[in-house]
C-alpha cells in the first residue's frame, strides 16, 4: 500500500502500535518510532486502547483469546491510514495471521484485511511507503544488523533498515555471520525451551562478537532483549539497541540491558 | 522405532552437551545450507518450479483416489502385484508373506523412511529373515542398533571416528592393521561388505519418491547406487510406499525432481534417478522376477481435507532440518520419532496422535526458515500452530503455561486493567534493574534468567509517557534527551 | 471391505471437496493425456549445438569424463584407450546394442568383450545411452537385452556411448521420445538417469565418489 489513496498534500494520519515490550521495556524506542514518523511527514497517533497483538495466546494454541485481542487492535486501529509497529513479528501478527483468525466469519475476516492492507513494520514504512532515504541522524559507531525472522521472512524486511543505516553520518555496517538465523527468542519458546534457546543464543551472540562490531542492531525488541541478555550473561562490550533508535538520533539512553557507564 | 516424543525436552538437554553428537551436528549447518541456496540461485526459474511443485501436488491430492486407482491399473498392466495396507501392522504383514513365499532368508534394504515408519526390520529379524540396509549411512546406523537421525542423511549424528570403531568391532574378518582413518577408507570397506550381500539376498526392498500414475512406475533417486542393486539384484522386488507418492505424469515427476534434489543436497540432479516398472520381461537379462508394491496408508487419508493436507505434499528432501536453529542444536534423535526436524513436529502427531507427540510442535521459534526453503512450498510453522490448537482445546496444554497465559490474556483483553497495572508494575520493576540496569535473576523468570539476563525495564510505560510527553518535553530541554 | 475399498472410500470421501465425480475423472483424464510441460528452464531450449556443449561441460561438473569421436568405428580404440590409460584389464563387458556390436571390436585385437548381464566380476561395462539430458548432463539408459541394467550398477568403470544427436535439451523430450517409440504410459522395466559417478556424503558430509556404483563414468559422445 502506497499514499496514493490519500488526498494530495494530505499528511497520512499513522497509528503507532507501540508493541508490549517497547511500552513495558524501551519506551524511548517508542518516541524513536513517533519522531522518525513524524519527520517522514506523518501524523502520528498512539491509541490507549492497546495491550498485545496476541501472539502468546496466538503461538500458544489459543485462539479464542488471539481473536478477542485482535478484534480489540482492529477497533482501536482501523480508522488510521496506516498502521505502524517497530517490530516485524507484531506487524507481521496484524498484518499476515489477522484475516486468518475470522476464516469463519465474512464480515470481520473482510474487516481484518482491510485493516491488514494498512499495517507495516516501521522500518519498511519508512523506506518503502513514505520513501524516506535519508533520516538525517549520525552516530560514530560499528554496528551489525540481526534480521529478525518475522519480519525478513514475513514482511521481507532486509535491504531496508541496511540501506538507511548506511546514510546514517559516521556509521559503519559490518555484516555478521548468519545474521538471517534466528536468535533463539521465539516468544514463549525461549522459557519453555529454555535450554535449547540458550544454545541457539549462544551461537547467535558468538557471531555478533566475532563481526567486530561495538553495537548490535534489530528491528524486534524481544529478539534484542535476548541477544542483549545474552551477551551481558557473558560480558561482552557489545551494545543492543533497536535500529529507529539510531535511526532517529537518539541513542542518549543506555543501551539494552547496559547501565550507559 | 518406540515413541520418545514425550521425553523431547530431556533428550534435547542431554544432546545440547553431548560433544561428539554438537561436532557432527556441525556438518550439517556447514555443508547442506551453502550447496542448496548456490543450486537455487543458479536456477533462475527455481522459484517458479517449487510454485508448479506445491500446484501438481494439490491438483493429486484433490483427485488422489483416481490416481491411485489408475496406478493401480498400469502396475498390474505391467505384471507387478499392487497390496493395500491401512496400517503399519498391515504392511509388515504384507511384507512378510512376499518374504516367506520367496523363501526369503536375506532382504536387502534401500534406504527408505516409509520401511522406519513401519519397523519393518524389526519384524523381518523378528521372524527369521536378516534385513541388511545397503545405504552407507544406513548400513553405519544399523550395525550401532540406532535410528535415523536425519531423513536423507541418516548417521549424520556421528563422526567418522565413531564409524571406525564400528567397522573395527563387527568387520572382524579383515585385517587389525589397515588404515581407516579417511571416510575414503570406509565408504571402500562398506562396498566390499556389502557387495556380496546384493547377491545372497533373495528379497530387495525400497521405498519410492514417487509413484507415476500414468506409467505405473516407482522412482527411486539416491547417489550411492545401493538402491539400484537392491532391486535388480532381488529374485523379488518389494516397494513400500505411502499412498501420497502419487504424481499424475512423468512431466509432473520432472517437475518436482528439479526442485528435490536441490532442496536436498544442492544437487542439480542426485546420481540415479530409476524409473522402474514391474518386473523383468520376457526378454531382459536381469531384473527381479517379481515387483510388488505395499501401498500404504498409515493415516494420510485421515490428514486429507484438514488443515494438515499440506503436509502430505512433503517429498522428504531434509531442507527444513537443515536449515532449523531447533535441529542444528539438538539433532535428529532428541525428537524421538522417526521424522525429525519440522517436517516431523508436524507429520508425528499426525501419525501419532497429539497426546504423546505435544512437545515437537512446541519445539519451535518459528522462524519460518522451514517454510522459506521448503520445495513444496509447505506451510510448517502455521501447521505446528493448527497442532497448538489442537493441544489447547483438549487441556492437554502443560497447566503453568495454560494458567500463565489465562492470566496475561485477563489483562491483554482489558486495556485499561492493563495499563493500570503495568503503569504500577513497571517502574517498579525498573527501580529493582538498579544501576546495572539488568536482572541476574528473578522470581518466575528463572527459564529466562538461567542463560541470560533480562534487561531492565526504563521506567515508566511508553503510553504513561506519551500521556504525559508535555511534561517530557520541559524535562528534555534541560536533559538533552526525549522529543 | 477389503483394504484396497477402504483406503480409496477414505481418499475419495476426504478429496472430492465439492467437485463432482465426473469433473473429477475429466480432470485426471485430461491430465494423464496431456502431460503438460510444466516449467521448463531456459536453458534446457538452447538451438541443438548449445545443447551439445552444455550436455558436456554439466556432466563434467557432475565428475563425469568425456571423449567425443567421429563415428562408432572409433568406439572400440577409446575403450581401448581407457583403460590402457588407467591400467586396467583389457577386458569390458555389454550388452546387445546394435549400435555398439557394429563397431569393429575385433580390430583391438587385445580387447576381450564379454555380453550378457553382469554378475559382479566386471571392472569395466560398456552401454549405449538412449539419450543425453544436456540441462543436468544426465545419460538416460534403457533397461533391456541391448544393455543390461546391472552394466549399470556393478562394474567399478562405466563407459557409456551416446550419440551427440541424441542429446536433447530436457527430461521431457526423453519422455516424448520414449512415448513415440513405446506408446503412451508404456515404459522397459528400468528407466536409468545418471548423472555423474557414484558417490556418497553419509560421513561427516563429505562426498567421496565410487560408492556402491561405479567410481568413474566415461561418456563417449559420438558426433
Amino acid at each position: 500500500m502506497t499514499t496514493a489513496h490519500l488526498a494530495a498534500g494530505a499528511m497520512p494520519r499513522v497509528g503507532l502500535f507501540a508493541t508490549c515490550l517497547v511500552d513495558l521495556f524501551r519506551p524511548s524506542v517508542g518516541f524513536a518510532s513517533v519522531k522518525l514518523l513524524q519527520q517522514a511527514g506523518c501524523e502520528v497517533h498512539v491509541p490507549v486502547a492497546q495491550t498485545c497483538c496476541g501472539q502468546p495466546a496466538y503461538n500458544t494454541g489459543d485462539r479464542a483469546d488471539t481473536r478477542e485481542i485482535a478484534e480489540q487492535v482492529i477497533e482501536a486501529f482501523e480508522g488510521f491510514d496506516f498502521v505502524v509497529a517497530p517490530s516485524g513479528s507484531c506487524a507481521s501478527m496484524l498484518k499476515k495471521h489477522y484475516p486468518g483468525l475470522f476464516a469463519d466469519d465474512a464480515a470481520w475476516e473482510e474487516r481484518a484485511q482491510r485493516f491488514s492492507d494498512k499495517c507495516h513494520e516501521l522500518i519498511s514504512f519508512l523506506s518503502d511507503v513514505m520513501m524516506v532515504r535519508d533520516t538525517g541522524a549520525a552516530l560514530e559507531a560499528t554496528v551489525t544488523y540481526h534480521d529478525s525472522c518475522s519480519g525478513l521472512r514475513e514482511l521481507g524486511v532486509q535491504q531496508q533498515p541496511r540501506k538507511l543505516l548506511a546514510n546514517v553520518d559516521g556509521l559503519a555496517i559490518k555484516e555478521m555471520t548468519d545474521s538471517d538465523v534466528c536468535c533463539g527468542f521465539g516468544g514463549t519458546f525461549c522459557v519453555k525451551y529454555s535450554d535449547i534457546s540458550n544454545a541457539i543464543v549462544t551461537k547467535k551472540v558468538g557471531n555478533i562478537d566475532q563481526s567486530g562490531a561495538d553495537m548490535l542492531l534489530a528491528g524486534d525488541l524481544g529478539c534484542l532483549m535476548n541477544m542483549a541478555g545474552k551477551l551481558k550473561r557473558q560480558g561482552s562490550g557489545v551494545e543492543a539497541r533497536h535500529v529507529a533508535e539510531v535511526l532517529a538520533g537518539m541513542t542518549d539512553q543506555p543501551p539494552i540491558a547496559g547501565s550507559g557507564k | 522405532m518406540e515413541l520418545a516424543a514425550k521425553h523431547f525436552k530431556t533428550n534435547a538437554s542431554k544432546a545440547l552437551v553431548d560433544q561428539q553428537l554438537q561436532k557432527a551436528l556441525g556438518n550439517v549447518q556447514k555443508g547442506f545450507i551453502t550447496k542448496r541456496r548456490k543450486s537455487a540461485e543458479a536456477l533462475p526459474e527455481f522459484e517458479a518450479l517449487r510454485d508448479n511443485a506445491r500446484d501438481i501436488k494439490n491438483h493429486t491430492l484433490a483427485h488422489l483416489d483416481l490416481y491411485l486407482e489408475e496406478y493401480e491399473t498400469k502396475v498390474t498392466e505391467a505384471g507387478g502385484h499392487v497390496h493395500w495396507a491401512e496400517t503399519a501392522e498391515d504392511a509388515r504383514r504384507i511384507v512378510l508373506d512376499i518374504c516367506k513365499k520367496a523363501d526369503a532368508r536375506t532382504v536387502t534394504k534401500g534406504k527408505s523412511m516409509i520401511t522406519e515408519e513401519i519397523a519393518l526390520n524389526d519384524h523381518l529379524a523378528a521372524n527369521g529373515i536378516e534385513p541388511v540396509e545397503t545405504d552407507l549411512g544406513e548400513y553405519i546406523i544399523q550395525l550401532r542398533g540406532e535410528h535415523p537421525s536425519h531423513i536423507i542423511a541418516p548417521a549424520v549424528h556421528l563422526n567418522k571416528e565413531q564409524v571406525e570403531g564400528d567397522f573395527r568391532r563387527v568387520h572382524t574378518h579383515l585385517e587389525d592393521s589397515r588404515d581407516l582413518s579417511e571416510p575414503v577408507a570406509l565408504l571402500s570397506e562398506a562396498r566390499e561388505v556389502l557387495r556380496e550381500r546384493y547377491f545372497t539376498a533373495d528379497v530387495g526392498v525400497t521405498g519410492a519418491n514417487f509413484l507415476i500414475a500414468e506409467t505405473g512406475s516407482s522412482v527411486i533417486v539416491t547417489n550411492e547406487g545401493n538402491g539400484d542393486l537392491t532391486q535388480t539384484l532381488g529374485k523379488v522386488h518389494v516397494v513400500v510406499a505411502s499412498i501420497e507418492k502419487i504424481v499424475p505424469t512423468l512431466e509432473d515427476t520432472s517437475q518436482i525432481l528439479r526442485v528435490l534434489a536441490r532442496s536436498a543436497t544442492g544437487q542439480d540432479m542426485s546420481v540415479y534417478t530409476t524409473f522402474s516398472t514391474g518386473p523383468k520381461r520376457e526378454e531382459d537379462p536381469d531384473g527381479p522376477d517379481e515387483y510388488h508394491v505395499v501401498l500404504l496408508d498409515n493415516g494420510r487419508s485421515s490428514m486429507l481435507g484438514t488443515e494438515y493436507q499440506d503436509m502430505l505434499r512433503c517429498i522428504r528432501c531434509g531442507a527444513c532440518m537443515n536449515h532449523c536453529p531447533v535441529y542444528h542444536a539438538v539433532g535428529g534423535h532428541a525428537y524421538g520419532s522417526v521424522y525429525p526436524g519440522p517436517m516431523g513436529a508436524v507429520l508425528t502427531p499426525s501419525l501419532n496422535g497429539i497426546d504423546e507427540t505435544g512437545q515437537l510442535p512446541n519445539a519451535s521459534t518459528f522462524c519460518g526458515r522451514c517454510e522459506s526453503v521448503c520445495p513444496m512450498r509447505i506451510p510448517l510453522p502455521k501447521m505446528m500452530r493448527h497442532w497448538r490448537e489442537r493441544e489447547f482445546e483438549r487441556n492437554l496444554t502443560p497447566a503453568t503455561a495454560r494458567y500463565g497465559l489465562k492470566l496475561w490474556a485477563f489483562f491483554a483483553k482489558r486495556p485499561k486493567l492493563y495499563r493500570l497495572a503495568v503503569s504500577f508494575g513497571m517502574p517498579l520493576l525498573s527501580l529493582f534493574g538498579g544501576t546495572s540496569r539488568r536482572f541476574k535473576s528473578l522470581p518466575l523468570a528463572g527459564g529466562w534468567t538461567r542463560h541470560r539476563d533480562l534487561p531492565a525495564p526504563e521506567g515508566r510505560t511508553f503510553l504513561q509517557a506519551w500521556a504525559q510527553r508535555d511534561t517530557l518535553k520541559q524535562e528534555a530541554t534541560s536533559h538533552g534527551s526525549t522529543p | 471391505m477389503s483394504a484396497r475399498e477402504a483406503v480409496l472410500a477414505k481418499v475419495r470421501n476426504a478429496a472430492k471437496g465439492n467437485a463432482s465425480d465426473d469433473e473429477r475423472q475429466a480432470a485426471v483424464t485430461a491430465r494423464l493425456s496431456d502431460t503438460p510441460l510444466g516449467v521448463i528452464p531456459a536453458r534446457a531450449k538452447l538451438p541443438k549445438n548449445g545443447q551439445l556443449e552444455l550436455f558436456c561441460s554439466m556432466a563434467e561438473m557432475f565428475g563425469a569424463t568425456m571423449t567425443r569421436v567421429s563415428d562408432y568405428k572409433a568406439v572400440p580404440a577409446e575403450v581401448s584407450e581407457y583403460l590402457r590409460a588407467r591400467n586396467l584389464p583389457a577386458e569390458v563387458r555389454m550388452g546387445a546394442d546394435k549400435r555398439l556390436k557394429k563397431a569393429d571390436w575385433a580390430a583391438e585385437k587385445n580387447l576381450e568383450v564379454r555380453h550378457g548381464a553382469s554378475a559382479g566380476a566386471d571392472l569395466t561395462g560398456v552401454s549405449h545411452a538412449m539419450a543425453g539430458i544436456a540441462e543436468t548432463g544426465t545419460l538416460a539408459l534403457l533397461s533391456g537385452p541391448d544393455n543390461p541394467t546391472t552394466i549399470n550398477f556393478l562394474p567399478e568403470h562405466h563407459i557409456v556411448v551416446l550419440k551427440a544427436s541424441e542429446i536433447k535439451g530436457d527430461m521431457e523430450s526423453v519422455w516424448a521420445k520414449l512415448r513415440k517409440s513405446r506408446g503412451k504410459g508404456e515404459m522397459p522395466r528400468a528407466v536409468n538417469l545418471v548423472t555423474g559417478p557414484s558417490r556418497s556424503g553419509d560421513i561427516e558430509q563429505t562426498i567421496i565418489l565410487g560408492a556402491h556404483g561405479p567410481r568413474a563414468l566415461h561418456i563417449v559422445i559420438v558426433e
